[in-house]
Formats: structure tokens, sequence, C-alpha cells
């Protein structure tokens, strides 16, 4: 039998995973819709962007605070380090989120081609993913002042760290690589030329930051913090076949067909990167103060937890995939017929 | 700068959030049951005036659940970002509620999205409808486990604390503690009125600038008498909560009805305001009734509020809350039965335009009493954050910035209220029930 710990942190990586996939698709789509307005090619992409989105922004907000509460469920410690450390980014990144969805609501429910808001829209878009990356880049250690009691940001540090930086760039560009993929994809469901290609060369366009900001982020967490980069090493055949899955992906949509699979190879690419990058991490949750094993709650707690994911997996994943089947794989719906 | 500036500013941005999540919250939870309600009635009666009001509501619900989603995940991070040293020892006891709070919430969000965007997508007519099911589930079951968490402040069991750490922890047994089934319950009843008066009002305000359509009648009626049945509940659920009080919290209640000498036939004191030596003046008293409120008998023993402390007492000030909610309350539950008998009435007319203007009140009164309850529920339980375990002044943050984050906090508020209003108007504004019925080819002309 798995530890709680185990078994907690496992189902809280997978589902910050599902949160980075869904949220960047929905932030860079923001981002797009903007430049589309902005360039003045909206009639192009907006319909398609607003015909994905509009069933499905509430629940990439969910994935969120499913994240979340699950972290300061499983281990309590955290929301007190964290907690402490995170009151401005944190703060900031609630504002941005909050502004973000109702302004997505207002402008889709309410009063439409509100350039204000589309302006707000698009800007979060790129805000949101580098005020939430200061927490990992947190988690890596060295950021936090502990006096006493009190534990609370480092602002020297993490400005002037080329970690932090490289952290937020790759945030944002991988948010625009991963949304332009989707996207492209949606569009070829949808054959929707004109948007096809247009996400097609914005896809391309970002691939290149993408790889390169991902290995300056690799160099730079080397020099902060030698365990977890050696760590990664170890894990070298996860990272292989991350680079691996890119190159597939960059191949079809250069090739310019089957944007379904490229899409997939993207998201392999990340879930592989992304669990070495956490997998690396153990045991630490926030290098040097808390580790998984001495912040998980206590048994009887971890067992409820894992009681009520399983029930509410039972009732999420059919209706996950009755969304997805109703509003992604529904040609008809893609198409705009329905 | 001292330790208690953090403490009094975050009690300020945690209670302004609240402040403004409630409203939305409540109309979350309730408007879900209203909009169902009329979409079956449409169906049953094969009725279209139903299913363009559910349509019309629904299309307004979003931009009210946008707010709610928004401002409760702010509520969600800053339980953390505000109240570390809480999280860090009762974080271990409350995972359980706030967790499954998720699954109701990512349930409703899943539901609504296919709702909105399914109408006439399925080829029986009831599936649509269905769809609603999970989506009033989902919107009460979470308020039913954030209550939960609330209650569990109120009323802490199911742990033992030693040294500061909660050791044996029993989830369930937190969750399910004495104030629970009161505090929920009326929470939920006090939704439904709120979402059913809100709606009720919007009726009115159409029939008072002289909109003569059915339309609007069968709106009115339903949900005015949707609102009387709620009104009646939440009256009664409230009556409970008054008996919980004086079983387990009797400092609360003590302190709303400036109660300070134990006694048996104790009376209850309406209004009035209190000297510097603790006297009570211009007050009603109504004998006996604090005895039958607490108890259901006169010779019921009340306890005072000279048993506790003075640093353990809560603030004085909430006994204008208490009695300013129940009034409210009464207001609330006697304006849709006015409506009810309104042919009985002196004039005998069926739509008195005083009457429509009270009904036009019914969900600002209903906003005004749920504010009001929430402060009194916590600003009652002061100084405790957990009622027994951690005072307040333990539990919040020593960070220097949150006056920043107050400020930004009001602006983004103020931006998220204005526009919810603006855009709500605009929405309805330019797009009258009639015309729609015309341009969905569901009705010819006007009906008078």
């Amino acid at each position: 039998m798995m530890s709680y710990e185990l078994i907690g942190i496992s189902v809280l990586w997978l589902f910050l995973y599902g949160y980075i996939i869904i949220a960047s698709i929905d932030f860079g789509a923001g981002f797009f819709a903007f430049y589309a307005r902005f360039t003045k090619q909206d009639h192009v992409t907006n319909k398609l962007i607003s015909r994905y989105l509009s069933p499905v922004w509430e629940i990439t907000n969910v994935f969120f605070v499913f994240f979340y509460i699950g972290i300061i469920g499983f281990f309590p410690e955290t929301s007190y380090y964290y907690g402490s450390a995170m009151l401005v980014p944190g703060s900031l990144a609630v504002i941005l989120l909050a502004i973000r969805g109702s302004f997505y609501a207002f402008e889709n429910y309410g009063s439409k081609n509100n350039l204000v808001y589309l302006f707000l829209y698009g800007a979060t878009g790129v805000l949101i993913p580098a005020s939430l990356s200061v927490a990992l880049t947190l988690s890596e250690g060295g950021f936090i002042l502990k006096q006493g009691e009190t534990a609370s940001l480092d602002y020297w540090a993490l400005f002037s760290s080329p970690l932090s930086w490289s952290i937020v760039g790759l945030a944002i560009v991988s948010v625009l690589f991963i949304s332009a993929s989707f996207l492209a994809f949606y569009a070829s469901r949808a054959e929707d030329h004109g948007a096809l290609k247009l996400m097609r060369t914005y896809a391309l366009f970002w691939s290149t930051p993408t790889i390169v900001i991902a290995l300056t982020t690799f160099i730079f967490l080397g020099q902060h913090n030698e365990r977890h980069f050696q760590n990664m090493m170890d894990l070298w055949w996860l990272l292989a076949f991350s680079v691996a899955f890119f190159m597939i992906a960059m191949w079809l949509l250069y090739r310019g067909r089957r944007y379904g699979w490229a899409f997939i190879c993207i998201m392999l690419q990340f879930f592989s990167a992304f669990f070495a990058y956490g997998i690396g991490h153990y045991p630490y949750i926030l290098d040097p103060y808390i580790t998984i094993q001495s912040s998980v709650t206590s048994s009887s707690m971890g067992f409820a937890l894992v009681v009520a994911f399983i029930g509410g997996m039972c009732l999420l994943v059919p209706s996950l995939i009755l969304v997805f089947r109703l509003f992604l794989f529904d040609a008809d719906y893609v198409k705009g017929k329905k | 700068m001292t330790t208690l500036d953090p403490v009094l500013l975050s009690r300020i941005l945690t209670g302004l959030t609240l402040f403004v999540h409630i409203i939305f919250a409540s109309i979350g939870v309730g408007v879900p049951l209203m909009i169902a309600l009329a979409e079956w009635r449409g169906l049953r009666k094969n009725d279209v005036h139903y299913t363009l009001l559910a349509r019309r509501w629904a299309r307004g619900f979003v931009i009210t659940v946008a707010v709610g989603v928004v401002t409760g995940t702010s509520i969600g991070l800053q339980l953390s970002l505000l109240w570390p040293m809480f999280m860090r020892v009762a974080g271990q006891a409350i995972a359980l509620p706030l967790f499954m709070e998720t699954f109701a919430f990512f349930i409703e969000a899943i539901f609504l999205g296919i709702y909105l965007y399914t109408w006439d997508r399925f080829k029986n007519k009831y599936t649509h409808m269905l769809l609603l099911i999970p989506v009033a589930l989902g919107s009460s079951a979470s308020a039913i486990f954030i209550t939960t968490v609330n209650s569990f402040m109120n009323q802490p069991q199911g742990f033992t604390l030693i040294d500061g750490i909660m050791k044996d922890i029993h989830p369930i047994a937190a969750m399910l503690n004495p104030a629970t089934p009161t505090k929920v319950t009326h929470v939920l009843a006090s939704s439904y009125t709120l979402s059913a008066g809100l709606l009720a009002g919007i009726a009115a305000f159409s029939m008072l600038r002289g909109r003569g359509h059915v339309y609007y009648k069968k709106a009115l009626k339903l949900t005015t008498v949707s609102a009387l049945v709620f009104a009646v509940s939440t009256i009664m659920l409230g009556d409970s909560s008054g008996k919980f009080l004086a079983k387990y919290q009797p400092e609360k209640l003590a302190a709303a009805e400036w109660h300070f000498k134990t006694m048996k036939e104790a009376p209850l004191v309406y209004g009035g305001i209190l000297d510097e030596n603790n006297e009570v003046k211009y007050a009603l008293e109504i004998p006996y009734a604090l005895s039958i409120l607490a108890g259901n008998r006169p010779d019921t023993e009340v306890k005072g509020l000279e048993e506790y402390p003075a640093d353990l007492r809560p603030p004085l000030s909430i006994h204008y809350m208490f009695d300013l909610k129940v009034t409210t309350g009464v207001i609330i539950f006697l304006i849709p039965v006015l409506y009810v008998f309104r042919r009985w009435l002196p004039g005998r007319k069926p739509y008195p335009k005083w009457l429509l203007m009270g009904i036009v009140f019914l969900g600002p009164l209903a906003m005004i009493a749920i504010e009001l309850g929430w402060m009194f529920a916590e600003v009652g339980r002061q100084p405790w954050i957990l009622r027994g375990y951690m005072k307040v002044s333990e539990a919040a943050t020593t960070s220097t910035s949150v006056g920043w984050m107050l400020v930004l906090f009001i602006l983004l508020y103020l931006v998220l209220c204005f526009s919810c209003i603006r855009v709500l108007s605009k929405l309805f504004r330019n797009k009258e029930a009639e015309k729609e019925l015309e341009s969905l080819g569901l009705e010819g002309g006007i009906v008078h």
C-alpha cells in the first residue's frame, strides 16, 4: 500500500499538470484574441476561440482551486510557509484571475466587443502565469527568510535571480505555445482554414523560445539547486522523451497535418518534463523547510481525503467526458452548426 | 509596525471579501433552483412563457456566477494568505469539507457550462432541464460543505489539541459538529429566499415600468410565492439557530440580547441603546420571550454575559445586527403575504403599485438580512477564530503588506460590482421579453 503522502503528491502533481495544460489554452487564447483584434485579424480567430472557451472557462478555474485546496489538505504545513511568503504575489494572482474570469463572462455573455474588457482579458493571460510561477520558484529554496516564527519573502533574492526570471519566461512562452497548437488543432477540426493557418504560424513561432528557455532554466536550476539538478539528470530518459515528443510535434506542425497528434505530442512533451521536474524535487515541497513526509496530514484525514477523492473522481470523470464529447469532439458543434 | 495592525487589516480584508462573496454565492445557490422550477413548469404546462423565463434568468445568472467564482477563489486563497497560523493548526481538521466543496463546485461548473450551450440540442426536452439538477445540487452541496467549515470554527470538535498541534482527528465528527444542522439549513433557506426575492423584484420592476404582458404576471406569481415559502422556512430555521445558541454558544446569544444576568423567565430586549454602565435604555422589553426563544418554555434558564470573563465576551454591538436582521426577516415574510392576500386588501386591486414597490425591495432586503446575519454570526464569536481554542489575534499573518493588498482588493470589488450591475442592466434593457418572444417566433402579438 502506497503511503498517503505519496498518493497525495502524485494526485496533486497530476492535477497541477492538468491545470497547466487547460489554463495554458485559456490564457494563451486570451492573448491571441486580443492580439488578433489589435492586428485586425479578429474575424479569423475569435469565433473559434469563444466557441471552445465559453462552456469550459469555469472548469479551468476549478482545476486551480482543486490543486490549491488539495495541497493544503494533504500538506497543511505548506499553507503556513507559502501563505506567509506568497501574500503579495498570491494576492496579485487572485486579483488578475478575478479580473480575467469576470471580464471574460462580461464580454462573452454581456456586452460584446468591449475593447477594454478584451485588453484586460489578453493582458492577464500573460501576467497570471508569471505571478503563479513564483510559487514554483520559491519551492527551489533560498527565497524565504525565516526569523523566529515569521516567514517572509526575500524580494531582492527573487528579483535578482536569473532562475526566477527564466521560470517566468518559460511559463509565458509555454502558455503561448500550448495554446496556439491546441487552437490549431481545434481550427482543423472546425475546418476553419483561415484560423488554422494563423494558429499554425503562432505555434511554430512560439516553439523556439519554449525549447530555448526550457534549456536555460535547466542550466540556472543547476546553479541554484544542485541536488534538484542532479536528481533530474538521473531521470535523463524522461527528459529525452520530452525532447523527442517535441520534435515529433514540430515535424507534424511543420508538415501541416494531424494536428490532433501534434497536440497530444506536445501534451506528452510537457508531461514528461513536468514529471521529471516533480520527481526530481522529491522529497521536498519547499526546499529546505517542508518535505513531503514532515508535513503530511494525519492518517485519519489522509484516509478521508483519499476516499473523498475516489468518490469525487467517480462523478468528475464521466462529467468531463460528457463535456469533451459535447464541445470538443462533436464535429458539428466545433464547426458552429449547433 | 506592531503585530496588531496585520490582524485588524486581515480581518477587514477577509470581511470585505466575504461581504461581496456571500451575495453572489447565495444567488448561485438559489437561482439554479428557480430556473429549474420555471423550465419544468414550462415543459409540464407547455407554456413558452416559463421557458423564456428560464432562458432569461440563465443568461443573467452566468454573469453573477462569474463574480461568485472569482470572489470565491479569493476567499479560498485568503484563508492561507491572511491566516497562515490558523491553517497550520486547523488545516488538518477542515481539509475534508474544503476538498469536497471543490468537487461539488467542479460538478456545478461542468453542468452549468453544458446547460448554457445545449438549449435545443437534445431530442427529449426534459434532458436539458435535468442538466440543472447537478448544477443545483452542486451549488447547494458546496454551500453545505463550506458552511460545515464555518460551523467547525464556531463549535470545534473531533480532535485533541496538544501543544498547538491537532491530534486524534475525526474528520466526520469535525464536519458534523452541533452547529452544522442549524447553520447549513439556515444558509440554504436564506439563499433560496434571496434568489426568489431578487427575481420577484425584477418582475415587479418591469410591471411598474408599465409592462402588462402576462409573461411578467406569471413570473411575479412564481417567484413571489416561492419567496414566501422560503421566507417561512428561513424564519423557522432561524428560530432553531437561536435555540442552538442558547445551548452551545450562550455568550453569543447573551451579547446579542444584552442579557447580563443568568435567569429564568428572561425577557427579550428589542432595540434600545446601551449607556456606559451597560444599562439598557429606550428598549422594548418582551417578557419571557428570550426564555421561550431559548427553550420554548418561559421558565428556561438563559445564561447571562456576567458568567464570562470580560476578554472572552463578544462585542455588544451585535445586538443591533441581530435585531435588524430579525426585523428585516419579518418584513421579507410580510411582503409576499400581502401579495397572496392582495385581493382582500382595501382597494382590491390585482397589482397595487405600493405592493409592487415592496416586492422590488424583497431582493435588497434579503441581501441586507444575509449580510447582517453573517456579520452577527462572525462578529459574535469574537475574540475566537476557533472558538475555545485559538484567538483571532494569534492566527493572522505578520506580513506588513496587508494594507496595500486591502486597497487593491477594495478597488477590485468596486470594479467587479459596478461592471456586473452595468452588464446585467444592459443585457436586459436592450432586450424586452415581449420582443424576444416575438423574435423567437414563440408568439405573435402582445397580449394584455
